[in-house]
């Protein structure tokens, strides 16, 4: 699947595409398919997104799982600090980013 | 310390106000982001992997107890409670809100403080050696020139749209504490043979893709004309140097392919103009500027005793307190490399505590180094232990100055957008399996440096160990390197070999430190073996 | 062909501007638009005779004109010196300390914000061919503009 992606313009927070707007979980977000770029032309220029950009996921039971351990990283926050992630309570989530 | 006179502060207070406005003509879609990107650079505000990052100057790596404390302050306000201290002798805060810029740069502005140009292709923040002014052998106080320069390339509008980012060091030490060959321009302080100071011009070092150890393009030049002498070289530089690849544009690559002596020849025809214009300050202003450099007032008649009885104590003294020009005094190194922690990080907590210590024990100043330490750089030997004491019980004194623990390592993939492997688990690693200070004191200094992309700030091509990640097919992967140093025996670290997992990484450098331990001679450091016996055997444990 | 603003009282330059080849060439033209490539020394002879150079920008990020019209102002030249092509308005300010008097915008300029924008900095720290005291010369004569 392709999901979208990017921060938010005034937190600088990553948001990915949930279909009809911007969460922080990227359990929320959509297969984008073909419209990536058209959306994220149109969200940058209402600016409700900065610098957004289509990636390459796979849906798994927790959610999609972005290709590129970089955008997995984005997904849980830094692994050497899991206390400021978006899931302080599971400490165990860097090892889902490898 | 130097103090803002009315000048500056208007100057800073100027960029903030000016900031505010760009920020909110960017909020409001007057600015797209490829118009502010720029802008915002120039104020230190990158968006990094999960906020924006806003880059603090602490300008030639010296600041006051009330800044430091103001750094605390932020990181508590605006931020999740901690910082990180940079190679280049700034502080990086890692969550910031665009909304919240203007107010933060407001808020440092009041204690004299800014995050100008500290990104952006325009000259940088200045770099310079964290034991200025407390150094026995240095010549004299480089910061007085730093604070010129700081002076002179703050919005200097010929050069704010160079071909790439330009870094400057001074330092006034035959020992290089500040990597000044590795810089864009390097300047060093030093008497000539008629007795007479001035700079020795080190042009077109650094490190990133295409690493590089300067040239000396002047050896003397008569401190009166700094300023004339620079435009002239970085006029040469913004004409010439490459705008066609990013990765060409840095002045190294203008150096290396004039060759130093045709550079040289054109600064040196250039600098015979611009040498005409009057752009020097007066001697006057100098002054004006070294008199807020002056010593503090040292005590005189104190001992140079020191208490041994307590032996962590002892071994904290021996590794990291290092010799004062004043008696009875010394300079103290405060680790922010715990054996578990992230190299360069201090809580607000701990930033707090590093203030009160500077401002109970080292007339209220404090200096950051490029290895990611803090220096209190004026302590009474009477105060050592009580200091120590302190550190300890916030954990700030692990003894490992330049041991193998005391890792160099950049954000990495965990935080910066360019990285393409992750810095802080491995140095972890690392320092984790080495985690034994005595065998660390046994092997002696071992300076790791590890960056997680090729833009090289976390200085791997300096490192007598370095490492570069890589992204290999969607994997980590870290290339090792042998035999470099950022210090005055400056030299280019060479790749050993195929790359490693990050725990491969860990056994090549076990393997390498077997290697070094048994073949070392009487006095060697790790460094001196390796120059001495070559890549072969080292080579041969690793993939033998 | 873009935003014009000026900051001198003359008449606006009408002739076509011409390359700096075709002017070495053999030329008795007035107005010359220099590239960023281009020397702005080998104008030194002419600059009596040239009321109008323009400097292109390309690229805002390409500061190359910055340094070309220092030299051509520390040279002497007072005709008009106008930077043109892809500019930002928080560029006017560091284009008018390196001499340039007139700006040549493809996008249209804020003037309100540029107002703002140059009333800003009062003080300056380097001495340029704009003439402005830097501050240095400012601490010991606080007389100086």
């Amino acid at each position: 699947m392709k999901i979208l992606t990017g921060n938010d313009l005034v937190t600088g927070d990553v948001t990915w595409w949930t279909g009809d707007g911007w969460s922080r979980h990227i359990e929320h977000a959509v297969d984008v398919d073909s419209q990536g770029e058209a959306i994220a032309a149109a969200e940058e220029a209402a600016r409700r997104v900065n610098g957004p950009y289509v990636i390459q996921a796979t849906m798994t039971e927790a959610g999609p799982r972005p290709a590129h351990i970089k955008d997995r990283i984005r997904a849980v926050g830094p692994t050497v600090r899991p206390d400021l992630g978006l899931k302080p309570a599971d400490p165990t989530i860097g090892d889902w980013v490898i | 310390m130097y103090r803002y006179d009315d000048y500056d502060q208007a100057i800073v207070d100027a960029r903030v106000e000016e900031f505010r406005d760009q920020t909110r003509r960017r909020l409001a879609g007057e600015l797209s982001e490829d118009q502010f990107k720029p802008l915002r650079l120039m104020n230190g505000l990158y968006l990094q992997l999960h906020a924006y990052m806003l880059r603090v100057a602490i300008p030639y790596g010296t600041l006051s107890a009330p800044q430091m404390r103001m750094l605390a302050h932020i990181a508590r306000t605006y931020d999740k409670d901690y910082g990180h201290f940079t190679t280049r002798q700034n502080l990086q805060y890692n969550w910031i809100k665009l909304a919240d810029a203007p107010d933060i740069l407001a808020q440092l502005a009041t204690v004299q403080m800014h995050a100008i140009q500290t990104s952006g292709n325009c000259i940088r923040n200045i770099s310079s050696d964290q034991y200025a002014g407390a150094a026995a052998a240095e010549v004299e106080d480089p910061r007085p020139w730093a604070e010129l320069l700081r002076q002179w390339s703050t919005f200097h509008p010929e050069f704010l749209f160079l071909p790439r980012k330009f870094k400057i060091a001074v330092v006034a030490c035959e020992e290089d504490r500040t990597a000044v060959q590795l810089h864009d321009i390097g300047l060093q302080l030093h008497r000539n043979d008629s007795g007479e100071v001035g700079f020795r011009v080190f042009v077109g070092g650094g490190m990133g893709r295409t690493p590089m150890i300067a040239p000396v393009i002047r050896e003397f030049l008569p401190k009166a004309q700094l300023i004339s002498y620079l435009e002239a070289c970085l006029r040469v530089y913004n004409r010439f140097g490459r705008r066609d690849n990013l990765y060409k544009a840095r002045i190294k690559i203008l150096v290396h392919e004039l060759g130093a002596d045709e550079y040289r020849r054109q600064v040196e025809e250039e600098f015979l103009h611009t040498q005409t214009l009057g752009l020097d300050a007066p001697q006057a202003e100098f002054e004006r500027i070294a008199a807020g450099f002056a010593p503090p007032a040292f005590e005189t008649g104190l001992s140079d005793d020191v208490d041994r009885s307590d032996p962590d104590f002892a071994v904290w003294l021996d590794k990291q307190v290092a010799a004062h020009k004043a008696p009875g005094y010394a300079i103290v190194n405060i680790s922010l490399k715990p054996t578990d922690g992230i190299p360069g990080d201090a809580s607000s907590a701990q930033i707090d505590l590093m203030a009160d210590l500077a401002e109970a024990y080292s007339f209220g100043e404090l200096r950051i180094t490029h290895a990611q330490n803090v220096v209190l750089p004026h302590v009474r030997k009477a105060d050592l232990q009580a200091i120590w004491q302190k550190l300890d019980a916030a954990g700030l004194a692990t003894p490992n100055l330049d041991l193998i623990g005391d890792i160099i390592a950049c954000p990495g993939l965990d935080y910066c957008s360019l990285a393409n492997a992750r810095s802080i688990p491995l140095a972890q690693k690392i320092a984790g399996r080495f985690g034994d200070l005595e065998r660390q004191r046994d092997l002696g200094e071992l300076k790791i440096k590890i960056s997680g992309c090729i833009n090289a700030c976390g200085h791997h091509h300096a490192g007598h160990i370095g490492i570069l990640g890589v992204d290999r097919k969607g994997e980590e992967n870290y290339q090792l390197s042998f035999g470099g140093s950022g210090a005055e025996d400056a030299s280019l670290a060479k790749i050993i070999g195929p790359g490693f997992s990050e725990d491969g990484v860990v056994e090549a450098i076990e393997k390498a430190v077997g290697v070094y331990t048994s073949l070392r001679a009487d006095g060697e450091r790790f460094l001196d073996t390796y120059r001495r016996v070559g890549e072969a055997p080292f080579k041969e444990a690793i993939y033998g | 062909m873009g935003d014009l603003i000026r900051f001198r009282d003359d008449e606006t330059h009408e002739e076509p501007a011409v390359t700096l080849d075709s002017f070495l060439e053999q030329s008795n033209a007035t107005a010359i638009r220099l590239e960023p490539t281009d020397d702005p020394r080998a104008l030194i002879p002419f600059l009596d005779r040239l009321s109008l150079i323009e400097v292109a920008f390309p690229k805002f990020r390409d500061g190359r004109g910055f340094s070309i019209a220092s030299i051509l102002r520390e040279a002497g030249y007072t005709g008009e010196l106008r930077a043109a092509g892809d500019i930002l308005v928080d560029q006017i300010v560091p284009l008018r300390r390196c001499g340039f008097d007139a700006i040549l915008s493809e996008a249209e300029i804020d003037r309100e914000v540029a107002a703002k924008l140059a009333a800003l900095y009062g003080n300056v720290y380097q001495k340029t061919v704009d003439g402005r005291a830097p501050v240095w010369a400012r601490r010991s004569d606080p007389t100086h503009g």
